[in-house]
C-alpha cells in the first residue's frame, strides 16, 4: 500500500503563480523519498500540500488509502519538521515535545513515558528543563524532531531541517538521520536543495524545476542517468560540463570531441560530460583541449577550472530546453575537471583532456531529453 | 603612538595606530546645553505641581508666586482627601481602568489576530476601514456614542464609563503589527500539533506578545486614568464619578483652593507612576520595536 500519493496535483496561488504543475508521484509506505530542486521550483509547497497547511488548487494527495485533500493538518496522522525548527520559545523541551499529546488529550502516564523513550532516543535527557534559546543549532535540531515522532506519525515530513547548521554538523546529522529512519521506518518525505543530502539521505529522489518533476529514481540511477540537460546540471557537484554540439550520420561533434554514436538522429545536440570523468588523454581517447584557468586543490583530489575547445552551455531550469548559447568559448561559464593531484595542471597551461565514450551523456538540444 | 606588526607574505610591515581621539574641554556633551533646559521646561509643571500642593491656601493664591512655602503642609493632602469622596474617585477611577485594559487586551487580541492571520472577503478594506477611524477625533463621537449609551440605559453609570472603551482601534492596530512580526511557522508547528485557532492565539501567540500587551495595558491604563471629557458627559452622580472628575469639583466657579487641587492631583498621578516604574522596560521596547520588527 502506498505511503502518500500526489495525483496530478496542482496548485495556483493568488495572483497566478502556478508553484505545483500535474505533479504525480507515488511514495511507498516507509519510503524515505526526498524532493530535490533549487529555490522556487515547487518541493516546499508539494510538501505544504501533504501536511494540509496548503490546499490544491487541483488533484488528490492520498495518505494511505485515505484522501485527504478537506482533511485538517491535526487529523491528517503527519508530523513535520520545519526549516527554523519552531520551537515554542516560551516552552521547555520537556513541554515543547508534550505538547502535540497534550493537545491530542493522551494520558499523563503517557505523554511521560513517550516523551522519556524519544529524549532518551535523542540524547535530550539533560536538556529537558532547558528552553530553545538556551540550546544549540543541532539541539533545537534534535527537539524539532523529536516534537514530531513523540506523535508516532504515519508520516514525517521535514523541510530543509538541516539547513542552518555548520558543514560538519549537517554531516552528523545526516548520518543520524539516516540511522533514525532504518530504525523506525515511517514513510518520510524530505525536502532539500542540497544535492549531496538528497544522495545520501533518499531510497528515491524526485527532481523537480518550475513546479514540475523532472525525473524520479534512486540517487545512483538520477546521476548516472540524468533524464533531462535541468538534471544533468542540478545532480553532480560539481556540475555537469554542458557543450553544444551535433549529429550528423551517427557521428557526434562538440568542439575539438568527436565520437561515433550510430542510431543517434542527425539533430542539435548538447554534449554532457561529468568533471570527474574527464582525464588526461591517452592515445585514442576522445579528447579536446582544455586551457587550465584555475586549480583548486582539496587535498584527496583537484577541481581545475578552465575553457574547453568548444561552446559551453548554461543548463538554466528557467529557460526553454533549447539553453542559451553564451558565446564564443562559453562567456561567462567555465569547464570543470576533477583530477588527481598527481596530474596536477599548472595554471594558464593548456592540457588534453579525454574522456571514456560510455560516459558521454547526450541531450536533444530542442528539448533538453537525453538521447540514449 | 603605538604600532603593531602585520606579517605578509614577503615581509613584516609595521603600521601606525590611528591618533588618539582628542580630548573633550568639557566634562559634558554638547548635546546637554540643549537637553537640559528641555528637561527643565517639561519638569517646571510638576515641580510646580508639587510646590503648590504644599502651601498655604493664601501662598498658593499670592502674586508673584512664592516659590518656597513657608513650611512643607502635609495636611492639605488629609483635608483635600477629607474634602470629597475621593475613596469612591480612586475606586471609580481603579475599576473603570482595569475594567478597559481587561477589555482591550482580550478584544483587541481577537481582533488583530484576524486581521494578522486570517483570510476573509474584505479583510484588508476592513482594516484600512479601521485605521481611518483613528483619524476622526472623540469629540466628533461624542454626542452618538452617548445616544447609543443611553439607549442601553447606561447613563450615569460606570458601565456607561467602560463600555465605549472596552476595545480600540490603536490596540488592534498595534497588536496587528506585532503579530504579525512573529514567525508563522509556529502557528503552523501548532496547527499540525492539533491546536485550534482560538488555542493558538491563547497558548502561542499571546504568550509571545506579553511586551505588546504590556504596553497596550499601560497606554490604556493611563488613557482611561486621566480620561475627563467621557465621564463629564456620561456622568452626574458624584458616587459614581471617576478621580479626574472629583478633582475638577475642588475647582470652584469664583474661587479656587489651588493647594488643596494640586494636592488632589498629585495623588491622583501615583498609580500611574507606579504602574509606569514597574512595567517602563516593556513600554519602551515595545514602542520602540513594534511594526518595525520583522
Amino acid at each position: 500500500m502506498p505511503g502518500v500519493v500526489l495525483d496530478e496535483v496542482r496548485k495556483v496561488f493568488p495572483g497566478g503563480t502556478t508553484a505545483v504543475d500535474q505533479l504525480s508521484l507515488e511514495i511507498d509506505d516507509g519510503e524515505f523519498m526526498i524532493l530535490v530542486g533549487p529555490s522556487g521550483c515547487g518541493k516546499t509547497t508539494a510538501l505544504r500540500m501533504i501536511a494540509g497547511l496548503e490546499k490544491p488548487s487541483t488533484g488528490t494527495i492520498r495518505i494511505g488509502e485515505r484522501v485527504v485533500n478537506d482533511v485538517s493538518p491535526r487529523d491528517r496522522d503527519i508530523a513535520m519538521v520545519f526549516q527554523n525548527y519552531a520551537l515554542y520559545p516560551h516552552m521547555t523541551v520537556q513541554r515543547n515535545l508534550a505538547y502535540p499529546l497534550r493537545q491530542q488529550r493522551v494520558a499523563k502516564r503517557e505523554i511521560s513515558r513517550r516523551v522519556h523513550e524519544v529524549a532518551e532516543m535523542l540524547s535530550l535527557e539533560d536538556l529537558l528543563k532547558r528552553r530553545p534559546a538556551q540550546l544549540s543549532g543541532g539541539q533545537r535540531q534534535r527537539v524539532a524532531m523529536g516534537r514530531a515522532l513523540v506523535r508516532e506519525p504515519k508520516v514525517f515530513l521535514l523541510d530543509e531541517p538541516l539547513s542552518n547548521l555548520d558543514a560538519k554538523l549537517r554531516v552528523q546529522m545526516r548520518a543520524g538521520l539516516k540511522r533514525l529512519h532504518g530504525r523506525l521506518g515511517i514513510t518520510t518525505v524530505y525536502v532539500t536543495h542540497d544535492q549531496v543530502e538528497a544522495m545520501t539521505l533518499g531510497e528515491r529522489i524526485a527532481v523537480l524545476s518550475d513546479g514540475r518533476l523532472q525525473q524520479l529514481g534512486p540517487p545512483q540511477e538520477v546521476y548516472d542517468r540524468p533524464a533531462n540537460v535541468f538534471v544533468a546540471g542540478f545532480i553532480g557537484s560539481p556540475p555537469m560540463n554542458l557543450l553544444r554540439g551535433s549529429c550528423r550520420g551517427g557521428r557526434v561533434r562538440a568542439g575539438e570531441l568527436e565520437i561515433e554514436r550510430p542510431g543517434v538522429p542527425d539533430a542539435d545536440l548538447i554534449v554532457g560530460l561529468r568533471p570527474e570523468s574527464l582525464q588526461l588523454a591517452t592515445d585514442g581517447m576522445p579528447s579536446l583541449e582544455f586551457r587550465v584557468d584555475v586549480v583548486e586543490p582539496l587535498g584527496d583530489e583537484l577541481i581545475v577550472h578552465g575553457s574547453l575547445a568548444a561552446e559551453l552551455v548554461a543548463a538554466s531550469g528557467e529557460e526553454p530546453p533549447e539553453a542559451t548559447l553564451s558565446g564564443a568559448n562559453g562567456a561567462g561559464l567555465e569547464a570543470v575537471a576533477r583530477m588527481s593531484p598527481r596530474e596536477r595542471p599548472a595554471e594558464r597551461s593548456v592540457i588534453r583532456l579525454g574522456i571514456e565514450p560510455a560516459d558521454i551523456h547526450l541531450f536533444d538540444a530542442r528539448t533538453g531529453v537525453a538521447i540514449r | 603612538m603605538a604600532a603593531s606588526p602585520t606579517a605578509t607574505a614577503d615581509r613584516l610591515v609595521l603600521i601606525d595606530a590611528p591618533p588618539d581621539k582628542p580630548r573633550r574641554a568639557w566634562p559634558f556633551s554638547p548635546w546637554h546645553m540643549f537637553l537640559i533646559p528641555v528637561a527643565v521646561i517639561m519638569l517646571a509643571p510638576l515641580v510646580w505641581m508639587l510646590i503648590l500642593s504644599l502651601e498655604t491656601s493664601s501662598e498658593a493664591q499670592s502674586f508673584p508666586p512664592v516659590v518656597l512655602p513657608s513650611g512643607p503642609h502635609f495636611h492639605n493632602y488629609v483635608t483635600t482627601w477629607n474634602s470629597e469622596p475621593f475613596g469612591n474617585f480612586f475606586l471609580n477611577s481603579a475599576i473603570y481602568s482595569l475594567a478597559t485594559v481587561v477589555g482591550n487586551l482580550l478584544f483587541c487580541s481577537l481582533a488583530a489576530y484576524a486581521f494578522a492571520r486570517l483570510r476573509f472577503f474584505g479583510r484588508d478594506v476592513l482594516f484600512v476601514v479601521l485605521l481611518a477611524t483613528l483619524m476622526v477625533p472623540f469629540q466628533v463621537l461624542l454626542i452618538p456614542t452617548f445616544l447609543i449609551v443611553k439607549h442601553l440605559g447606561l447613563v450615569d453609570s460606570v458601565g456607561g464609563l467602560i463600555m465605549p472603551n472596552l476595545c480600540s482601534a490603536f490596540g488592534i492596530f498595534m497588536l496587528r503589527q506585532f503579530f504579525r512580526t512573529l514567525p508563522i511557522e509556529l502557528e503552523e508547528a501548532a496547527r499540525i500539533d492539533g491546536t485550534s485557532r482560538l488555542g493558538i492565539l491563547f497558548k502561542i501567540v499571546l504568550p509571545l506578545s506579553l511586551p505588546a500587551l504590556a504596553t497596550l495595558g499601560i497606554i490604556q491604563f493611563m488613557w482611561s486614568w486621566n480620561d475627563f471629557l467621557w465621564p463629564l458627559i456620561i456622568i452626574d452622580t458624584a458616587s459614581h464619578a471617576p478621580l479626574q472628575l472629583g478633582l475638577a469639583t475642588l475647582q470652584g466657579a469664583h474661587r479656587s483652593h489651588w493647594n488643596l487641587v494640586m494636592a488632589g492631583t498629585v495623588m491622583s498621578q501615583i498609580p500611574m507612576l507606579i504602574v509606569f516604574l514597574f512595567a517602563q522596560r516593556w513600554f519602551i521596547r515595545s514602542i520602540a520595536f513594534t511594526g518595525i520588527k520583522q
